[in-house]
């Protein structure tokens, strides 16, 4: 034991660390902070370190060649010893560290933590949110498969909206005209190299200030921040009313990081790994293209915004959003830190988590995108639809099955739900109606006029004319009926 | 092991020598200097950085030449078919990437339209429908008719196309980079389309 002492003062005299570190870990917090709600900073920097370690040891296989990515990918999966694992935790890894970055996040904000002095920190904390979505990104690029390399086109068709030099940029991210080797070999260098080392030092940065500014403070309903007072009543607080940061707290986080890191254990384990998914050829086009989960809310969002509204939101949006949250600190630096207090904190971060669910589930299920194979694919029109129906409508239901039609419109249940299910059509169109429809489409929906001959269009139009339930008529043109109707009996 | 001292923590004061207030100034001036000559070894050594990584950066026409889809007798009048070719720029680790896909429509004899396989609205694969005579996207649902003028969903424009020629019986397109809003793909007239009735229901 003194021989290890005697080793330690060795080294220390030598490093001079041991003071700073110890000052460090036994800096007093306020004894409610040492609390569970504490503990998801600590975690991400866990994740990180995981990210760093499982993605290192894959870089000792995989090749960053557009000609080759993809087939490495697969003997990781399937060659190598417990390849697959490594890949399905740091894939694992990358889905909860932007899930525990996001929490992290939305605590800090609910806590009024980035309220004076720690505004530098809460700015730092909005960059590494940037990077860590910007590693997510870039990994998935790197998974090669058809996903990413239409999840790229995507990027490019975004950047090249840009008014001016969006060509320019268009080729800065490719690295060339096309989605090819160069586009690939740069976002290697992005994920392996500039991104990863930014995240480390401001993740250093930032744990630095938290250690150095003290970790927040408990926010009680009536305890305001001032600028001129806040200091002097935080240390009167960790005086009186803290323990050491170390074990006092800290004990908390380490369990909770160790949770997180059987978490990912575990469903890397129980899950596998992310892919890789078809090959990576541009020319094999029978493919959905995707993103991963956090980037659902975006590709639900696009694909309900007007296209007049799609380049501005896409290019004014991030800006906006990036500006507010960096600008949050020095608008509403001062003042109340509690949520008892803060009503419109509170409807802002329900109305933010609220809107990201909802577009994350629907980005789940696109109900806006066509089925492909509804047509071809899936059960017929079922006999109960066609079974009391004269020949012509039953010609009808084979031009409804061959055109397409349930790409986007569902019958029974199986379709595609771009345009409204079908099922109960007859009781909202008329005859004329529903003829116009198909002939000319309009509301989201094409004109088949050209690819329909007229007696397709009447079988069609016949059909779907009997796509009502046995107790409801069929929506009908009361002058049409007049006009059709029996001339009365002269009296 | 015996308790070792080293030279550290000392008092400042008695550390800091009396200050000479001209070999101060000089020293300074010494640093401003070394600073410029930092700053401007900086600027010559960051304009090639900068040429090097806008090497990517060139004009449409650059990129683009002429390549040929194969013989004209691929195409049956009338019809249209997915037909594939290899970038004119690539590089021999691009592996499958080089390869890119298009629809020919042939018209008649000699009047052929050829649509990039990038939807206009974010780049994913369209493919064609003959059933329906449509062009479908699997993303968000944009849908073009067969001339390549958009039908409905996000996009703001119809398919984007090549520019043919015929040369020895086989069909040519000027081809080179992915089709996006930015270069120079021309716009298929919509005013002439279907659709987009003013009556919309």
């Amino acid at each position: 034991m003194r021989r290890l002492k005697a080793l330690y003062t060795w080294f220390d005299n030598r490093l001079q660390l041991g003071e700073p570190i110890k000052e460090m870990a036994l800096h007093p917090v306020p004894n409610k902070t040492a609390s569970w709600w504490y503990v998801f900073g600590s975690a991400a920097f866990v994740l990180l370190m995981l990210q760093i370690v499982t993605g290192i040891l894959l870089a000792l296989v995989y090749v960053p060649s557009a000609g080759q990515a993809w087939n490495s990918l697969n003997v990781l999966n399937h060659q190598l010893t417990l390849g697959w694992f490594l890949r399905a935790m740091h894939g694992w890894g990358s889905n909860f560290m932007v899930a525990v970055v996001l929490i992290h996040m939305a605590q800090v904000f609910l806590f009024g933590a980035y309220k004076f002095p720690r505004e530098l920190t809460w700015v730092l904390g909005v960059f590494l949110l940037l990077l860590t979505l910007g590693m997510a990104f870039t990994g998935q690029v790197l998974r090669f498969d058809q996903d990413a390399y239409w999840g790229l086109g995507i990027g490019a068709s975004i950047a090249s909206r840009v008014p001016f030099i969006g060509g320019t940029a268009v080729h800065m991210m490719l690295g060339g005209p096309i989605i090819a080797g160069a586009t690939l070999s740069r976002f290697f260098a992005f994920h392996v190299f500039l991104i990863p080392g930014m995240l480390l030092v401001f993740a250093c940065l930032h744990v630095w200030m938290v250690v150095k500014l003290g970790i927040n403070e408990w926010p009680m309903p009536g305890r305001v921040v001032r600028r001129a007072t806040y200091l002097t009543e935080y240390h009167e607080l960790t005086r009186k009313d803290g323990r050491p940061f170390v074990p006092g707290a800290v004990w908390k986080d380490a369990f909770f990081s160790a949770a997180i890191l059987a978490a990912v254990a575990v469903c890397a384990a129980v899950f596998g790994p992310y892919g890789p998914g078809g090959r990576p050829d541009p020319t094999i086009i029978q493919t959905a293209p995707k993103p991963d989960f956090f980037f659902l809310w975006l590709y639900a969002a696009l694909s309900y915004l007007p296209p007049s509204l799609e380049t501005p939101f896409l290019l004014i949006a991030p800006v906006l959003g990036i500006a507010g949250l960096v600008a949050l600190p020095f608008y509403a630096g001062e003042g109340e830190k509690s949520w008892h207090k803060r009503p419109i904190a509170i409807i802002m971060l329900t109305t933010v988590a609220v809107a990201w669910g909802v577009l994350t589930h629907l980005g789940t299920f696109t109900p806006w995108s066509p089925k492909m194979i509804a047509w071809s694919g899936g059960p017929p029109i079922p006999v109960r639809y066609t079974h009391d129906a004269s020949p012509l409508q039953r010609q009808g239901a084979v031009v409804f099955q061959s055109k397409q039609c349930r790409n986007c419109h569902s019958i029974a249940g199986v379709g595609g739900m771009r345009g409204p299910a079908l099922d109960l059509v007859a009781t909202r169109l008329t005859e004329d109606q529903l003829i116009r429809q198909v002939l000319q489409g309009g509301g989201n929906m094409p004109a088949y006029g050209k690819n329909l001959s007229p007696s397709e269009t009447t079988a069609l139009v016949q059909f779907l004319g009997t796509l009502h339930p046995l107790n409801q008529p069929a929506a009908a043109d009361a002058s049409r009926q007049a006009a059709n109707a029996e001339p009365a009996p002269k009296p | 092991m015996s308790e070792e001292k080293l030279p550290v923590g000392q008092n400042e004061e008695e550390q800091t020598p009396p200050v000479d207030q001209l070999t101060v100034t000089r020293r300074w001036f010494l640093l401003k200097v070394g600073a410029l000559f930092n700053a401007v070894i900086g600027v010559a050594v960051a304009v090639p950085v900068v040429k090097y990584l806008l090497s990517p950066v060139k004009s449409d026409d650059a990129y683009k030449s002429w390549v040929s889809l194969g013989s004209l007798d691929t195409f049956p009048v009338g019809e249209t078919r997915l037909a594939k070719f290899t970038n004119p720029v690539s590089r021999e680790w691009d592996g499958e990437t080089d390869r890119v896909a298009c629809w020919v429509r042939r018209i008649s004899g000699k009047e052929f339209q050829v649509f990039a396989i990038n939807c206009a609205h974010l780049g994913c694969p369209v493919r064609w429908f003959p059933q329906s005579g449509l062009f479908m996207c699997p993303c968000h649902g944009g849908a073009y008719y067969a001339d390549g003028s958009r039908a409905s969903g996000p996009p703001e424009r119809g398919l984007f196309t090549y520019d043919t020629k015929i040369v020895d019986g086989a069909l040519q397109i000027n081809a080179g980079q992915m089709p996006t809003l930015s270069n120079t793909a021309k716009l298929v007239q919509i005013e002439n389309a279907q659709g987009g009735s003013p009556c919309a229901g």
